[in-house]
């Protein structure tokens, strides 16, 4: 049985709230935190990229599986904000970790499901034996136009995973993927910023894909949603997974330990894995957790998790993710998170 | 002249289609038309379209459509005249009948709007506003009803709660109508904490952003009897102009257009505004239905928001108003409109509207308007 055998999750300090955005644009903003079920959202440093926070969510992961880096052969870094256009994250990563030279690394994207993915190789591969263990991250410092809708959800965050077969703090059941040609966001090359279809991120795209993948599994799994205690949807907003969750059968609270986006933001390729992280710190041993990931263009990847007694062992061994999200906050105003996201253009 | 009439309506469900094109929401309209119709040919075909070159890069649109439909080579034509196109086409189309040029017309309207962004939405809806006076100090339409709901309120007292109360009431019929968009109910606190789009309208005063079509068949009247059904004449048409641009208005708080086209089609019908029983009326705003109830003169002037609050123009009131959902319920594909309100006419004339039908009703009236009436379409419709 493969499983993970070690995560981590990191959050920036920074945050913004949603009234100071709205405030800039002259936009409603109680409508956007009733609509959307948003309050404010984290954003790096200057000096943070989705690197600094993939190795931050890594060593974290290492801590909790116990492993010498070394003995990691597959390093995946999913993210639709990786640093360079030519020149991988991976390897930064790998280097940072200490896993080079005897590794495979590759940067993955596909919008927000990037993590997910990355998850799902490094599992297989350790499935296969091709690996003893994988790391996966999902990690974004996500970009939204200003004054766009997205610009009061798109925020930065990591998760990372360490995948075995040996010493596993939650195994993995089963896995399923749904897949579509559904252009509902995009940024193509020498954009700065992405587009999207405004509702048509909704049905046919978001609600189509989670919903696919989530009942896939569950008919494989022979599951249904009272068999599990915790489920973690992707969360673009704060309204997208409740609602989802309803249209499956899952209750409130089933969903809401692993539902941070209205303190944190839609961190992209980081968000379902930092619910699923969020979760893990507080699961217990045989809780089974279901988490479906989305990502535009369009699809998601759904995992089975059952939590073995391991975690009861490794959960404080790093930053529980609720702590990262709850202390140490520093309010930014529109200025500053201007000039942190680059929003500003210095004179040369 | 010969009298004409409608032998048959064809209209699909209306909403965000995005996995439908064009031209096939209208051919399948067109279908269900002829096939209510029963007619195995048709003569010729109008459509009414405002912005498909904006909204999905199609113009030459009446040959499109026409062959899609499987009609090439009947002549066809494409008019146009902003969120009153449909009204237009089916003017055209009667005139087309009266004057003994063509037997069987097809009459379609359509729009498909959701296919480009909301803001490229509405930079098409915009340019049915004036360009040099309106667009370029960067007015869109929800800023031009609300300077007319402004200048309404502050006229004649009419409150932000009767607003709303025609919002309540075309969605509440709209609840009872399976094609429209948005078939539920709201209430009048909903309308007033939803988003506000420009003061004092909020986002369910405004109409939404629609794909859709709708049909209808007209021949001679007195070859209608052939086909054994149920018919409705088309009494009466009128047609006005105005201002495109609100500024060059005597009075804001007033729709000339709709009250000229309205006198005229009530005369060609030998009818008085109390003979009709039931009204389709433009309602992309609720501003523009107390508006048009006073332009129509189902009420004196001002005393719009008043009616609707006493429910004179409820479903079983006085005069009912919008039995489809109007705009705001059913939806607003701007081409389609027009059309639209002679389809919910005829099936009510003819006792087919389920849930929503207006007992007994004999006579109808459709009124549909461009802009903020710069222009106005008014048909009056008789049950045989």
């Amino acid at each position: 049985m493969a499983g993970i055998i070690g995560y981590g999750a990191y959050i920036p300090r920074n945050r913004i709230k949603v009234e100071e955005i709205a405030k800039v644009w002259g936009a409603d903003a109680p409508s956007y935190k009733k609509g959307l079920m948003l309050e404010e959202k984290s954003v790096p440093s200057p000096d943070q990229d989705t690197i600094t926070m993939a190795v931050e969510a890594s060593k974290r992961a290492i801590k909790r599986a116990g492993i010498d880096p070394r003995e990691i052969g597959a390093v995946y870094v999913g993210s639709e904000s990786h640093p360079y256009a030519v020149k991988p994250s991976g390897t930064v990563l790998a280097e940072a970790l200490g896993a080079t030279p005897e590794v495979h690394t590759a940067d993955l994207e596909f919008a927000c499901k990037a993590g997910t993915e990355g998850m799902f190789i490094a599992l297989n591969l350790v499935r296969a034996e091709a690996i003893k263990y994988g790391l996966a991250v999902g990690a974004d410092t996500s970009q939204g136009a200003p004054g766009d809708a997205l610009e009061y959800s798109a925020a930065a965050g990591a998760a990372a995973y360490i995948f075995g077969k040996d010493h596993l703090l939650a195994e993995t059941l089963e896995t399923f993927s749904f897949t579509t040609d559904t252009p509902d966001f995009w940024r193509r090359e020498y954009q700065y910023y992405p587009q999207h279809g405004g509702r048509f991120t909704g049905d046919p795209a978001y609600f189509k894909h989670v919903i696919g993948a989530a009942e896939g599994i569950m008919a494989k799994a022979k599951m249904k949603p009272s068999d599990f205690h915790y489920v973690i949807f992707h969360q673009p907003n704060g309204k997208f997974p409740f609602r989802v969750g309803e249209m499956l059968g899952f209750k409130k609270a089933q969903i809401e330990p692993g539902w941070l986006v209205s303190k944190l933001g839609n961190t992209y390729s980081g968000s379902s894995p930092l619910g699923l992280t969020a979760t893990l710190d507080i699961a217990k041993e045989g809780d089974m957790i279901l988490i479906v990931s989305y990502g535009s263009g369009a699809g998601s990847d759904a995992f089975i998790f059952r939590v073995t007694s391991r975690i009861d062992e490794v959960r404080n061994l790093a930053p529980r993710t609720r702590d990262l999200l709850d202390n140490n906050k520093n309010y930014l105003d529109y200025g500053v998170y201007a000039k942190f996201r680059r929003k500003i253009r210095k004179a040369e | 002249m010969r009298d004409v009439a409608i032998i048959g309506v064809g209209m699909t469900k209306w909403g965000e289609l995005w996995e439908k094109s064009l031209r096939s929401i209208f051919v399948e309209s067109a279908l269900l038309a002829i096939e209510d119709a029963g007619v195995d040919r048709i003569d010729s075909m109008v459509v009414g379209c405002m912005s498909s070159g904006l909204f999905i890069g199609q113009e030459h649109l009446s040959s499109l459509l026409s062959d899609y439909l499987g009609q090439n080579p009947v002549p066809a034509s494409r008019v146009e005249s902003a969120c009153s196109s449909g009204g237009l086409a089916l003017r055209q189309g009667f005139i087309e009948v009266a004057s003994g040029m063509s037997d069987i017309v097809l009459v379609g309207g359509v729009e498909k709007m959701t296919d480009v962004t909301g803001c490229e939405a509405t930079f098409a809806l915009g340019t049915a506003a004036d360009q040099e006076y309106e667009s370029y100090h960067g007015l869109t339409f929800p800023g031009l009803y609300a300077m007319m709901a402004v200048a309404h309120m502050h006229k004649y007292g009419t409150t932000r709660e009767q607003l709303a109360m025609v919002a309540v009431k075309n969605h509440d019929n709209g609840s009872k109508n399976p094609l429209a968009q948005f078939p539920f109910k709201i209430t009048v606190e909903a309308v007033l904490s939803s988003v506000l789009v420009a003061d004092p309208l909020r986002i369910l005063d405004c109409s939404p952003i629609t794909d859709g079509a709708a049909a209808v068949v007209l021949c001679p009247a007195d070859k209608a009897k052939a086909f054994k059904k149920p018919f409705v004449r088309i009494t009466g048409t009128g047609q006005a102009t105005d201002t495109i641009a609100l500024s060059s208005r005597n009075d804001i708080a007033w729709l000339e257009s709709t009250h000229i086209a309205g006198s005229k089609a009530l005369a060609m019908a030998g009818r008085k505004i109390g003979d009709i029983d039931l009204f389709e009326v433009h309602d992309c705003f609720t501003i523009a239905e107390i508006m048009i109830t006073e332009a129509l003169g189902l009420v004196p002037k001002g005393q719009g928001g008043k009616a609707v609050a006493e429910g004179l123009t409820a479903r079983n009131g006085k005069f009912p108003v919008n039995a489809s959902g109007g705009l705001k319920a059913k939806g607003h594909p701007v081409g389609a409109t027009g059309v639209a309100q002679a389809v919910e006419i005829v099936k009510q004339l003819r006792g087919e509207a389920g849930e929503r039908q207006i007992k007994s009703a004999k006579r109808g009236l459709a009124q549909n308007m461009g802009g903020t009436g710069g222009s106005a379409v008014v048909h009056v419709f008789e049950a045989e």
